[in-house]
This record gives C-alpha cells, sequence and structure tokens, in this order.
C-alpha cells in the first residue's frame, strides 16, 4: 500500500466487508451518545465559552474568572440556558470587565426575572457578534500558525516525538530545544500528576509541579514562544503537543488553539475509563473540545494504548480496534477530517514470549491499513520496561522497526530508563540517534517486503479485526454506557453514574444560547 | 579469595578479577571539543576513577555533549561486613498458601491496595492486585486465601486508613510510583501517621511498593516490609499470609 506521503508499506489483506460493517457499528455506537451530548452541556464547556470570550484571566485569589462565574450561576441552578447568556447579562448591567461580570453574577437573585422578548434578542444578536469576532481572532492566531508551518516545512514521517517532564516550565523549554536540534519533530510537555482531576485550569507559569508542569495558557505560550525561534533555527517546524482530558478537556483546548499547540492528547473514553471521571461528563465534554480542535485545526491523539498497559496486550489487541473504530465516530461527529484523528495504539507485548514481533506488526499493519488517511501515532513499551537499561534500549530499538515497516505517522520514542526516572537529555538523544538509524537503514524494504498469504500475520491481523467486529456488536447492542459498565475496554468497569464531575452535567434550556457552538458547529 | 563464597573485599568486574573497570555515561553542559573531553576525563578523576578513557563524546545538542567514559576504580567493599534487611519468606505454591490460609486461620484474610496521594500511577498496584497478576502469576484477587480490594488511584491517606479501621484489613499496600522531590517518602509516612492515629496500625500490615522501593526505605519509612521493582504477586502473598499466620500465633517465627 502507498501511503499518502510517498511511504510503501506491506499489503494487508483484510476483508473490506468486515471493516465496513466496524464503521456502520461505530456510527451506530455513538449516535444515541450523541443524542446525549446535544441535549446537556457542563460546568467546563461553559467555562470554555466564557475563555473564547476571551476570560483568560484569574481573581487576585488566583481562581479563575470562568470558575468564579459558572460556580455562580451553577448553584443558582442557570447554567442550564448558557454562560454567554448570563454574560450578555452582566454586559446590559453595566459590567465592563471580568472582576465586574462576576460581581453581577453573584448579586443574581436565586429566580431572576426574565427579559422581555425584543431585549433577549437583541442580547443574543450582541453576543454572536462578539463571538464572531473572538472566533475571527482566534482564527487568525490558528493562522499564524499554519503559515510558519508552510513556510518552514516538517521533518519527514514518521515524525518522531519526545517527552520533557521536568516539573519546571523553564527546565522543559531547554530541553524541548535540545530535543528539537537531535531531531524531534514533535515535543510533548507532560502534565503534573492528578491536573485531571481538577475542574478548573492553573493559572501562570509552573516552576515546581509533580511529574511534570500544568496545562496552563500561560506554560503553553511559553513553550511555543520557544519552539518558534528553534524551529526558525533550524529551519524546519517542531510540533508541540499537551493533553485536552480529564475536567477541563475543553478549556485546555481553547488555551491551545488560542496559543497555537499543533497536537492534543484527547480521548473519547479514556478519563471514564483511567480517571474515574463520570462518563456523561467526559463525553459531553470531549464532544466540545474536538469542536474547538476541529476549528483550530489541532490533530487529537487519542489513548488506545493505555488499554494495554492494565489488559494483556496480546489478548486486548481488540479492544484497541474497536475503540479506535469508536473514537473514530465521536471525531467525525465533532467535525474533525481523518487528517486530525490521530488515532494511537502501542508495542506493549510482552517480550517474555515468542512471536511478538509477528504479532506487534499485524497490529501496527492493521491500524493503519484501517485507517489511511489517519496520523496514526505509535507508541513505545512501558509496561514491561525494567531497570536494565541496556535491554530496554534494545527493546526500543524493536518498536522503531515495526513502526517504520507499518508506515507510521508519529511514533512516540521510548525511552531506555522509562519505569526508572524522568528522561534525561542524554536518554532522549539516543532514542533519537537510534530511531533515526533504523529509520535510514530499513529505508526501502518495507514496500519490497509481501507478507506471505495465509501466514502469520495475516491470520492474527483477521482474527484481531473479527474479535472487534464482534466486540462492536455487543457494544453496539447494549450501548456504550452499559459496555464501559461491563469493562469492555481496558479491564477497567465505570458505573454511568459514577466517577467524578456527574455533578457538574446539565440538561441545556430550550432557552439554552452558546453562540460558539453555532460557530463551530457552522464551520464544518 | 573475594566473592560471595568467602570474605574478602570485592570490586567491580570487567573482564578480570579485581580490574575494577565501570562505565559511565553522562552529559556536560558544554560544546563538544577536545576541552570537553578534558573536562569529562577530569571529572571521572575527581570521582575517584583510574585510567579513564573517553569511549564516545558526541554533541547532543547545542551547548550539551554526551560522553561515554570507562575508568578503574581502586574502591573496594567488605563483603563480609555488608549486612541488609531481606524479605525472607519460605514461598508456598498458590495452592499450598491457600489450604494454610484457610485452614489454620479459619477465614480470608482482609487486604488493601491502592496507589495513594497524588499518584496516578495504578500500574504497580494492579499487577500484584488484579486477578491476572503479572508475568504469569496470579494477582491477590486470584486467591480464595484474601479479600483484596483494589482501590485504585490517587487516593487520599485518610480515607484508605479509615478503609482499612473499617474493613478490619489484615493488610495494606501501598504503591508509590511517583518520586518527584521525594513526594513518595512523604506521602508513605503520612499513611502510617494516619493508621496510628486511628489506632489500626498494630493490627493492619503496612506493605510498601514501588519501582524506587526498598526493604530497606520501607522500614525507615514505618512500614513492615518494601517491595521493589521485579516483585511478583505471589511474594508479596507470601510474605502476607506468613505474617497473618505467625501473628495469629499459627506459624513460627
Amino acid at each position: 500500500m502507498r501511503l499518502a506521503d510517498g511511504r510503501l508499506v506491506p499489503d494487508l489483506r483484510i476483508d473490506a466487508g468486515v471493516v465496513a460493517r466496524c464503521r456502520e457499528l461505530g456510527e451506530r455506537i455513538t449516535a444515541p451518545v450523541l443524542e446525549f451530548v446535544e441535549r446537556h452541556t457542563t460546568v467546563s464547556i461553559e467555562r470554555s465559552v466564557l475563555r473564547l470570550f476571551g476570560f483568560h484571566g484569574a481573581s487576585s485569589g488566583g481562581v479563575p474568572f470562568a470558575n468564579l462565574i459558572v460556580d455562580e450561576l451553577h448553584a443558582r441552578g442557570l447554567v442550564g440556558r448558557g454562560a454567554a447568556w448570563w454574560l450578555g447579562w452582566a454586559l446590559r448591567q453595566g459590567a465592563r470587565d471580568p472582576l465586574q461580570v462576576a460581581e453581577r453574577i453573584a448579586a443574581l437573585p436565586r429566580h431572576p426575572p426574565p427579559l422581555p422578548p425584543a431585549e433577549d434578542e437583541a442580547l443574543r444578536t450582541e453576543l454572536r457578534r462578539e463571538a464572531r469576532a473572538a472566533a475571527a481572532e482566534l482564527r487568525a492566531r490558528v493562522e499564524a500558525r499554519d503559515a510558519l508551518k508552510a513556510e518552514l516545512g516538517v521533518g519527514p514521517l514518521p515524525h518522531k516525538y519526545l517527552i520533557v517532564a521536568s516539573g519546571n516550565i523553564h527546565d522543559d523549554v531547554e530541553q524541548g530545544r535540545a530535543a528539537a536540534q537531535a531531531g524531534a519533530d514533535v515535543v510533548a510537555v507532560i502534565r503534573s500528576t492528578a491536573q485531571s482531576l481538577l475542574d478548573y485550569v492553573p493559572h501562570g507559569a509552573t516552576t515546581e509541579g509533580y511529574g511534570g508542569t500544568y496545562a496552563t495558557q500561560e506554560n503553553f505560550r511559553i513553550m511555543r514562544e520557544a519552539l518558534d525561534a528553534e524551529s526558525r533555527k533550524l529551519g524546519r517546524y517542531v510540533h508541540l503537543t499537551n493533553y485536552s482530558s480529564g475536567l477541563c478537556m475543553s478549556e485546555i483546548a481553547i488555551a491551545a488553539a488560542w496559543e497555537r499547540l499543533d497536537m492534543l492528547l484527547n480521548d473519547a473514553m479514556y478519563g471514564i475509563l483511567f480517571r474515574d471521571i463520570n462518563m456523561k461528563r467526559t463525553l459531553c465534554d470531549q464532544h466540545f473540545s474536538r469542536r474547538i480542535c476541529a476549528f483550530a485545526g489541532i490533530a487529537i491523539n487519542t489513548g488506545e494504548d493505555n488499554y494495554i498497559t492494565t489488559a494483556d496486550a496480546d489478548e486486548a489487541a481488540h479492544t484497541v480496534i474497536a475503540s479506535h473504530f469508536v473514537n473514530e465516530s465521536f471525531a467525525h461527529r465533532a467535525g474533525l477530517p481523518d487528517r486530525l484523528i490521530g488515532l494511537g495504539h502501542s508495542f506493549e507485548i510482552d517480550p517474555a514470549r515468542e512471536d511478538t514481533i509477528a504479532r506487534e506488526l499485524a497490529q501496527a499493519l492493521l491500524v493503519r491499513t484501517l485507517f489511511p488517511g489517519a496520523p496514526i501515532k505509535y507508541m513505545p513499551p512501558t509496561k514491561h520496561k525494567q531497570g536494565d537499561i541496556f535491554f530496554s534500549h534494545v527493546y526500543d530499538a524493536m518498536s522503531d522497526v515495526v513502526a517504520w515497516l507499518t508506515g507510521q505517522h508519529i511514533q512516540l520514542l521510548g525511552m531506555m530508563t522509562e519505569a526508572m526516572h524522568n528522561p534525561f537529555l542524554m536518554d532522549r538523544y539516543e532514542a533519537l540517534k537510534t530511531a533515526s538509524y533504523v529509520y535510514r537503514a530499513w529505508r526501502s524494504l518495507g514496500g519490497d517486503l509481501q507478507l506471505r498469504p495465509g501466514g502469520v500475520v495475516e491470520r492474527r491481523a483477521a482474527e484481531t479485526l473479527s474479535r472487534a467486529v464482534g466486540l462492536l456488536e455487543e457494544v453496539a447492542e447494549e450501548g456504550l454506557f452499559q459496555a464501559i459498565g461491563k469493562a469492555r475496554f481496558g479491564d477497567v468497569a465505570r458505573a454511568e453514574d459514577g466517577g467524578k464531575g456527574l455533578e457538574g452535567v446539565v440538561p441545556r434550556g430550550e432557552d439554552y444560547f452558546n453562540p460558539f457552538l453555532e460557530i463551530l458547529e457552522g464551520a464544518v | 579469595m573475594t566473592g560471595a563464597g568467602g570474605a574478602g573485599l570485592v570490586r567491580p568486574y570487567g573482564d578480570r578479577r579485581d580490574d575494577g573497570v565501570v562505565q559511565l555515561s553522562f552529559v556536560l553542559p558544554v560544546p563538544a571539543g577536545e576541552r570537553a573531553r578534558e573536562a569529562a576525563l577530569r571529572l571521572v578523576r575527581a570521582m575517584g576513577l583510574e585510567g579513564a578513557e573517553v569511549a564516545a563524546m558526541e554533541r547532543a545538542a547545542e551547548g550539551y555533549t554526551f560522553f561515554v567514559v570507562y575508568g578503574r576504580t581502586g574502591a573496594a567493599v567488605d563483603w563480609d561486613a555488608v549486612q541488609v534487611p531481606e524479605v525472607v519468606v519460605r514461598k508456598r505454591s498458590f495452592d499450598e498458601l491457600n489450604a494454610a490460609v484457610l485452614s489454620q486461620l479459619g477465614r480470608r484474610i482482609v487486604v488493601l491496595g491502592a496507589c495513594t496521594g497524588s499518584d496516578a500511577h495504578a500500574v504497580g498496584i494492579d499487577a500484584i492486585m488484579n486477578m491476572k497478576g503479572y508475568a504469569g502469576d496470579y494477582g491477590l484477587e486470584r486467591y480464595p486465601a484474601f479479600d483484596a480490594r483494589n482501590l485504585g488511584a490517587q487516593v487520599e491517606n485518610a480515607r484508605l486508613a479509615r478503609a482499612c479501621l473499617e474493613a478490619g484489613a489484615d493488610a495494606v499496600l501501598v504503591s508509590q510510583v511517583v518520586t518527584q522531590r521525594d513526594v513518595h517518602k512523604d506521602n508513605a509516612r503520612a499513611l502510617v501517621e494516619e493508621l496510628e492515629r486511628l489506632g489500626a496500625r498494630s493490627r493492619t500490615l503496612a506493605l510498601l511498593g514501588g519501582p524506587r522501593i526498598d526493604h530497606a526505605l520501607a522500614l525507615a519509612l514505618g512500614f513492615d516490609a518494601g517491595f521493589g521493582p521485579g516483585t511478583r504477586p505471589s511474594d508479596v502473598a507470601n510474605f502476607i499470609a506468613a505474617a497473618v499466620l505467625r501473628r495469629a500465633g499459627k506459624e513460627p517465627r
């Protein structure tokens, strides 16, 4: 098969009828969820709306204005009309800045009297105009990013994706620049432990984070500015990515779009399974965050690789594929085109077993073949990593080979010191040097190789696809909420009304107003 | 004579006894060049290595140079003087363990497991607790002898201690993966303090595990045992079973 960028990968014969069935089932699974999403909003979505109107700041106490305002609305049961409407109301009361808006909202009675229809209509018209102006400003920033990318050009595929995780954004800048100089195409800034469970986005630069830095607008700005400078110096555009996940998915997506990030980790189900965030909350938030990504041309990276760090990678391979079809359908429904859907998968089969490379190859090639237009992302081994860094380095190199042979779009490079400590500068250097060697050495061989019909790779891929369609049939039958309740994905079970953040899910009123949603939906 | 068999001093073994050869890799924040090479040599000499040789010097980034250096150390350790506490337990098979506990104790052993504080990395606790286990070794949930409950990640210490009290836990298993700025140590101590505050410490064995944990560290933090990388669920199962039986007077010390 020839990929869009010209690379050749071995042909994998798969049953087109089964693939079509998988896509059909993906659509059937997501349809009822979308009906739910379209009848609800969340506190985080409404905070996002305020952020889109420019409410990026925080009060002197450090609480973001967006939270101050939405908390007051939520306490009064007024979120169902939409924060934009109440913003318009506060402006008509004479509020001139975010603090004054917060004060007006805080002074609202329990049951505020309705506005006369003409005034209500005028309010909406005015806010729609404001929203169009704000969206145009955001669009201009995105276009500036794309212009720089076009001017400098990007590196060849697979894009080499490296992690920085020092906990201090200024050290992260140093390490990100060093990685870029050594050949990194994508720099991912790891987020502070447990940010997913914060129901607000912290404010300002992080200099002492645990396990990473907070995803904040200021951290995004600092890193993107440094990478812009480095990209110009290298004559090659270096991408930046972070995490749009947890209880503030869409707010982070806005900060990222505004600060010109290129990609975001964003999964429809990850927060539910691995952070025990309520499923209704996550499924609403993921939709709005993906609408923003679609508007801002941000490629999402999904998190199926995580399933096989909890479940057995070989036994659960089909759950990854099934989830890809679900994630793809959710992404399409949020307006994301294939070129922005970076489905994630990984090289995680226990290296103590036999014949693991054939099975890893089958899986990686299956993903490539099923999603030919997607910037699929391949993750290195982590689960079976231990302290022998020499073995670990060879183990990573094996995943480089599979990534190359199967035409991956983005490859996260493994660290020989995985499971030991944050990557050292030299760990990234060694990983980049080795990946470059593998890509160079295997240059044209992949396209020359043919898989033996009926051989181990073809049979393994067919088995996985057939189990994936079986799982999708079951999930379509019982519904996604119930399927997650039965631990169909990642060996993790979650209840429909369990987990964190359900109290922040609110039915949209008949008078719900969200002028940005109108723009985002119209942009597709 | 040296080595595990007899008394005496031991040194690193490269390709001959007592040659003392070690290999180091590191980055210096200077540009590559002869000056950088000399700086690397002086550094390792200052560490006490002799006959140092720079095997590789490469530009890792602007102003950063990667080195691989070999040298010989004159240092040695007295093997006989090295005494380290280790978790030593006679290992029973899966069936033996279940039979011993159920017949001698007459009830299941209650074990709670969690990844505590802000630590979100459940990989370790899952490997030990989950039915499936790790590397072909069954997890605690699979043992009929254990009532094993995995509370997952990001469990507050106060909540975990309370859960131990309420469940009448015989053992609590804590996994700590994130170790930045010693957050794991503070977190681990906090659980022991909570258990003491609730008066549950004496009846609940406290076990600590994680990639940067060892038995000595766990003891120092007030735990009963520590388990580092490479630990199998059966190691933990056997430690708990033996300790609980011992407390019940069913197993000799």
